[in-house]
C-alpha cells in the first residue's frame, strides 16, 4: 500500500528544507517555554482549578448542588457532554475522513486535530461520571460477572453511549500514537539531552524508519482511517439516540443522527480553527499552517453550518407536519417560549453568522474568522442546551413544567472543562510535535521520487 | 552504546529519493535479500523497488473485527435472553436491531486494538531499542532528511568491500560500517540489584497490606447511612434505661384497634353477632379472602379436601352439622382465636374481611345443601347475576 504523495503542495509560501521543517516543528519541544506560555498556562490551570473545586463540591454534597431539578434532570451535565463529544469529531474527520479523501492539506493540521479529539473526549467523558454523583457506580456499566448475576441493559442508548465513547477514545488514542511513533524516533535522534533521549526512545519503541515497517505502517494507517470514519459517524449518532430513542417531544425525531453529526463537525472545526490560530501565531508556523488551510476549514464550517440551519427548519416543519400536538407545541415553545433567548442565540450563531464565510475576504481574514468561530462555539453549546432543557422543561405533564437556572457549581464545572481542555492543549504543544513531521516531510516538493531512474 | 567488533551490516546514505529508489532496485537485482531501506517518511514506489508484496496486516483487522462483533453479539444474547432475561416494557428479549450499535462499536474496537498490537509486536517486532542501527550516524541522518540502505551480514552474498563498491557506484554520499553493540551482562547477585529486590518486596507487601486492610475500609463519605437520629435497638445515654426504643405508655391502644373480648377462650359461652349484610360485593371479598387464606386446608368448597398432602392435619369439612349449626360469631371466633391445631388469623385478616369469610362460608354451606325451592329462586333472577 502506498499513497500518492507525488502531487506537489501549494500551501508553503516558500519551499522549505526538510531539516528546517524538523527544526521548526521540534522547536517548541526542544526550547524552554517563554513567559507568555507560562502566563497562558497559569490562566488555563486556574480555570481547571475552579472546575476541580466544583467537582469536589459536587462529589461531597451531591448533585443537589447543581441547578437540575425534578423535571429537568439532564441540564448542564449532558449539554456539556454532547458539546465536548462534538468538538472531538473534527479531529477524526480531519485525520481519517480527509485522509481517505486524499486531502493533502490535512497533513499540516491532523496531529493537532487528533490531539484535540483526545482531549475533548476526555472532557466529555467526565460529565456522565460527574452526573452519577457517585462516580464509582459507573463500574456497573461494564459487563462483568457479578454476584447479583446482573448484566447491563445492552439495549439502552445510554449503554450504547458508553461503548461508543470509550471505543472512540481508545481508537483515537491508538491512531494518534501510531502517527507519533516515527516522530518520536526523529526527536530521539535529534535530542542531545540524555533524559529526553531515554523518554523519546521509550515512546518511539525503537522505530527505525525502515521501509519494511513503513509498508505495514501505511496499510495500518489506512485501515485505522477506514475504521475511524464509520466510528466517528456512529459515535454522534449514538449520542443523538440518547434523545431520539425517547418519547420526549422535541427529541423523538429521526433527523437527529445526521443533524447531530453535522453539528459535531461544525463545532469541532470551529474549535480547531481557534486553537490553530493561536498555535500558528505563537510558534511561527504560519508557513506550515497557512491561510489556505484555515480557508478550507472555514468552507467546511460554512457547509456544516448550513446543514445545521437546514435541520432547524426541518425540525420545525416536521413537528408541524406530524400533526402531533405535543410536538407542535414543543417546536413553538422552543422558538417563542421561556427559552426563546437561547433558541435565537443558537439560530443566529449557527445558521446565520457562518453565512459570512461565503465571502472570500472574510474566510481569509484572521480577526473575522476568530470572532465567527467563537460565536459558532457559543451557538453550538446553546444548541445542545436548547434541545435538552427546553424539551424537558415542557414535557407531557404540565403540572411539573418548570424553568432551569444553573447554579454556580454548574458554571464552574463548565469553565473547568474548558480549563482542562486548554491546559492539555498547552501541555501538548510543548511536549509533542504539533505537526506530524513524517507526514509533512513526505509532501514537500522533491520529497517523492520522480521515477526517472535517478538520472538527475 | 559501546560497540563490539562484530559487524552487523554495511550502510550507505543517499541524498535524494530518486537515488535511493534506484539504488534499492539495483541492490535487489544484484540478488541481495537481507537488506532494508530507511527513509524519514514513506517513499512512493519503494515497496515495488525493494520487491515487497503488499502488507498482510488487513487480515488481522478482518479476523478480529468479525470475531469481536460476533463475540459481543453472542454475549449480549446470552446475558439478556438466557442468563438473566430482562423484561423491558414487554419487548422481546432479543430483537436484533437494538443490538447493532454495541456490536458495531465492539467490532471496531477489537479490529483497531488487535491491528495495533499485531502491528507493533508481530509486524514491527518492536519495542527494539538496542537494535545495532540505533545511535549510529546513519540513523541520525535517515531520521531527518537522508535516505539510507543497509545490507545485513546474514545475507548469503555478503561481502563488505563489494557492497561498499556497489553503493559508491550507485551514488551514495557516504557509507558506514555498523557494528553490533557490546553484549552487556549483569550478574544476578549485584548488591544494587539485591537491594532493589528487597525494596520491591517490602514495598509490595506493605502497600498490599495497607490497601487490603486499611484503605479498603476507609469510608470516604457517609452519605446518608449514618444520621443524627436513634435507630431501634441502639443504645442511648439520653434515657435512664439506656435504650433508644421507648415502650408505649400503659394502656396505649394502636390506631384502629378494637379489643376482642373472647380472645384466648376455647369455647366461649357467648359470641359476637354478625354485624354485616351479605351483599354481592361483600361476598366477593369473602370469596377472595377465603380462597387465599382458608382453602389450602379446608378446600375450595369447604369440603375438608386439603391441598397440603398430609403435611398438616386436614382442616375439617364445613358441611358437617356441627359447623352448620355454629353461630356466625363462632366461626368468627375460630378465625380470630384459632382452635387447637389451627392457628389464629387475626393478624393476617382484617375484621371486616373475617366477617366476609364467615358470610362466604354460609354461602358454601347453603349451596351444598340447596333445596328445590332455591332452584326456583335462581330461575327467577336474571341470568346476568353472577
Ligand atoms: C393450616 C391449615 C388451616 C387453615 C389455613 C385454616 N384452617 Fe380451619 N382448621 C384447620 C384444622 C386442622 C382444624 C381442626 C382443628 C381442631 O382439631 O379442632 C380447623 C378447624 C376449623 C373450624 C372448626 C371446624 C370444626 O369442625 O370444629 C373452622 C370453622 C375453621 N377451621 C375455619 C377456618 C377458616 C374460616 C379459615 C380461613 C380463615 C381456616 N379455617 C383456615 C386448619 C386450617
Amino acid at each position: 500500500m502506498s499513497l500518492d504523495y507525488s502531487e506537489d503542495m501549494v500551501q508553503f509560501t516558500r519551499e522549505p528544507q526538510l531539516v528546517e521543517l524538523d527544526d521548526l516543528i521540534a522547536k517548541p519541544v526542544e526550547t524552554n517555554p517563554s513567559k507568555k506560555y507560562f502566563l497562558a498556562l497559569t490562566f488555563t490551570a486556574s480555570l481547571l482549578l475552579i472546575g476541580i473545586i466544583c467537582t469536589g463540591i459536587t462529589f461531597y454534597f451531591g448533585i443537589g448542588t447543581w441547578g437540575n431539578n425534578q423535571t429537568i434532570g439532564w441540564a448542564f451535565g449532558i449539554t456539556n457532554f454532547v458539546f465536548w463529544v462534538g468538538i472531538a469529531h473534527a479531529g477524526t474527520l480531519i485525520s481519517a475522513i480527509l485522509f481517505l479523501l486524499r486531502q493533502k492539506w490535512r497533513n499540516a493540521i491532523s496531529r493537532f486535530a487528533e490531539a484535540m479529539t483526545i482531549f475533548a473526549v476526555m472532557c466529555a467523558g467526565l460529565f456522565p461520571i460527574l452526573h452519577m454523583g457517585r462516580p464509582w457506580l459507573g463500574g456497573y456499566l461494564m459487563p462483568y460477572p457479578n454476584s447479583m448475576n446482573l448484566w447491563p441493559n445492552f439495549i439502552s442508548p445510554l449503554v450504547w453511549d458508553v461503548f461508543a465513547v470509550s471505543t472512540y477514545f481508545i481508537v483515537s488514542l491508538l491512531f494518534w500514537y501510531l502517527g507519533l511513533i516515527p516522530d518520536f524516533a526523529t526527536l530521539r535522534d535529534r535530542s542531545k539531552d540524555k533524559i529526553k533521549k531515554i523518554v523519546y526512545s521509550f515512546f518511539s519503541l525503537g522505530w527505525r524508519h525502515s521501509n519494511r515497517h513503513w509498508r505495514h505502517y501505511e496499510k495500518a494507517y489506512m485501515i485505522f482511517a477506514g475504521l475511524a470514519t464509520p466510528l466517528v459517524l456512529s459515535v454522534h449518532t449514538v449520542v443523538s439516540f440518547d434523545f431520539a430513542a425517547t418519547i420526549v417531544p422535541g427529541w423523538h425525531s429521526t433527523i437527529f443522527p445526521p443533524y447531530f453529526v453535522a453539528g459535531a463537525v461544525f463545532s469541532g472545526f470551529a474549535m480547531v480553527v481557534i486553537a490553530l490560530l493561536v498555535v500558528r501565531k505563537v510558534f511561527d508556523m504560519e508557513n506550515i499552517i497557512t491561510l489556505n488551510h484555515l480557508e478550507k476549514m472555514n468552507k467546511i464550517i460554512l457547509l456544516t453550518g448550513s446543514m445545521v440551519g437546514y435541520a432547524y427548519l426541518m425540525e420545525a416543519f416536521i413537528s408541524w407536519y406530524s400533526g402531533v400536538h405535543t410536538e407542535q407545541y414543543s417546536a413553538i415553545n422552543r422558538a417563542f417560549g421561556d427559552y426563546a433567548w437561547a433558541y435565537w442565540t443558537m439560530v443566529s450563531c449557527n445558521a446565520f453568522i457562518p453565512q459570512f464565510f461565503w465571502f472570500r475576504k472574510i474566510r481569509r481574514s484572521i480577526p473575522a474568522m476568530f470572532i465567527i468561530v467563537i460565536l459558532v462555539l457559543v451557538g453550538m453549546w446553546f444548541e445542545r442546551f436548547v434541545i435538552i432543557v427546553s424539551s424537558l422543561s415542557r414535557d407531557f405533564l404540565p403540572s411539573s413544567w418548570t424553568y432551569f437556572t444553573p447554579s454556580l457549581i454548574d458554571l464552574g464545572i463548565l469553565i473547568g472543562s474548558f480549563g482542562l481542555f486548554f491546559t492539555l492543549v498547552l501541555v501538548f504543544t510543548r511536549t509533542l510535535p504539533v505537526i506530524a513531521m513524517s507526514e509533512i516531510k513526505g509532501i514537500v516538493k522533491g520529497a517523492q521520487p520522480t521515477h526517472n531512474g535517478g538520472a538527475n | 552504546m559501546s560497540r563490539s567488533n562484530k559487524l552487523h551490516s554495511v550502510a550507505a546514505i543517499f541524498d535524494n529519493p530518486d537515488k535511493v529508489i534506484f539504488a534499492a532496485e539495483k541492490v535487489r537485482d544484484e540478488g541481495y535479500k537481507k537488506f532494508d531501506v530507511n527513509t524519514p517518511y514513506p517513499i512512493h514506489g519503494m515497496d515495488e523497488a525493494m520487491g515487497l508484496g503488499s502488507s498482510k496486516i488487513g487480515f488481522v483487522t478482518l479476523f478480529f473485527g468479525l470475531f469481536g462483533g460476533a463475540f459481543i453479539l453472542l454475549f449480549m444474547w446470552w446475558s439478556l435472553a438466557l442468563s438473566y432475561p430482562l423484561f423491558i416494557g414487554g419487548k422481546p428479549f432479543f430483537s436484533l436491531p437494538a443490538f447493532f450499535p454495541i456490536t458495531f462499536e465492539t467490532a471496531v474496537l477489537f479490529a483497531c486494538v488487535s491491528t495495533f498490537i499485531a502491528l507493533i509486536t508481530v509486524f514491527f517486532k518492536l519495542p527494539f531499542n538496542n537494535h545495532p542501527l540505533h545511535d549510529t550516524d546513519y540513523m541520525k541522518q535517515v531520521s531527518v532528511d537522508k535516505y539510507g540502505i543497509y545490507i545485513l551480514l546474514e545475507d548469503e552474498k555478503f561481502d563488505k568491500d563489494k557492497i561498499i563498491e556497489l553503493f559508491n557506484s550507485l551514488g551514495a554520499s557516504s557509507t558506514e560500517l555498523i557494528y553490533q553493540p557490546k553484549e552487556e551482562k549483569y550478574s544476578m547477585f549485584q548488591p544494587k540489584y539485591l537491594i532493589f529486590l528487597v525494596f520491591l518486596a517490602v514495598g509490595t507487601s506493605a502497600s498490599t497490606y495497607l490497601m487490603l486492610n486499611k484503605l479498603m475500609y476507609i469510608n470516604p463519605f457517609n452519605w446518608m447511612e449514618f444520621q443524627e437520629k436513634l435507630n431501634p435497638q441502639e443504645s442511648s445515654l439520653f434515657f435512664a434505661d439506656r435504650r433508644s426504643m421507648r415502650t408505649p405508655v400503659n394502656g396505649t391502644v394502636a390506631r384502629g384497634f378494637i379489643p376482642y373480648p373472647y380472645k384466648g377462650i376455647a369455647n366461649p359461652k357467648e359470641v359476637l353477632s354478625n354485624p354485616t349484610l351479605p351483599t354481592t360485593s361483600f361476598l366477593k371479598l369473602g370469596k377472595k379472602k377465603y380462597l387465599t387464606f382458608c382453602s389450602p386446608c379446608h378446600g375450595n368448597f369447604g369440603e375438608g379436601d386439603s391441598r397440603l398432602n398430609g403435611q398438616f392435619p386436614n382442616g375439617p369439612t364445613f358441611h358437617s352439622d356441627k359447623v352448620r349449626n355454629f353461630k356466625d360469631g363462632m366461626i368468627y371466633h375460630i378465625i380470630t382465636n384459632g382452635q387447637n391445631s389451627m392457628s389464629a388469623y387475626d393478624r393476617q385478616i382484617s375484621r371486616e374481611e373475617r366477617w366476609a369469610i364467615v358470610d362466604y362460608i354460609r354461602v358454601l354451606q347453603r349451596a351444598k345443601n340447596a333445596k328445590n325451592s332455591d332452584l326456583e329462586e335462581i330461575k327467577k333472577e336474571p341470568s346476568t347475576n353472577d
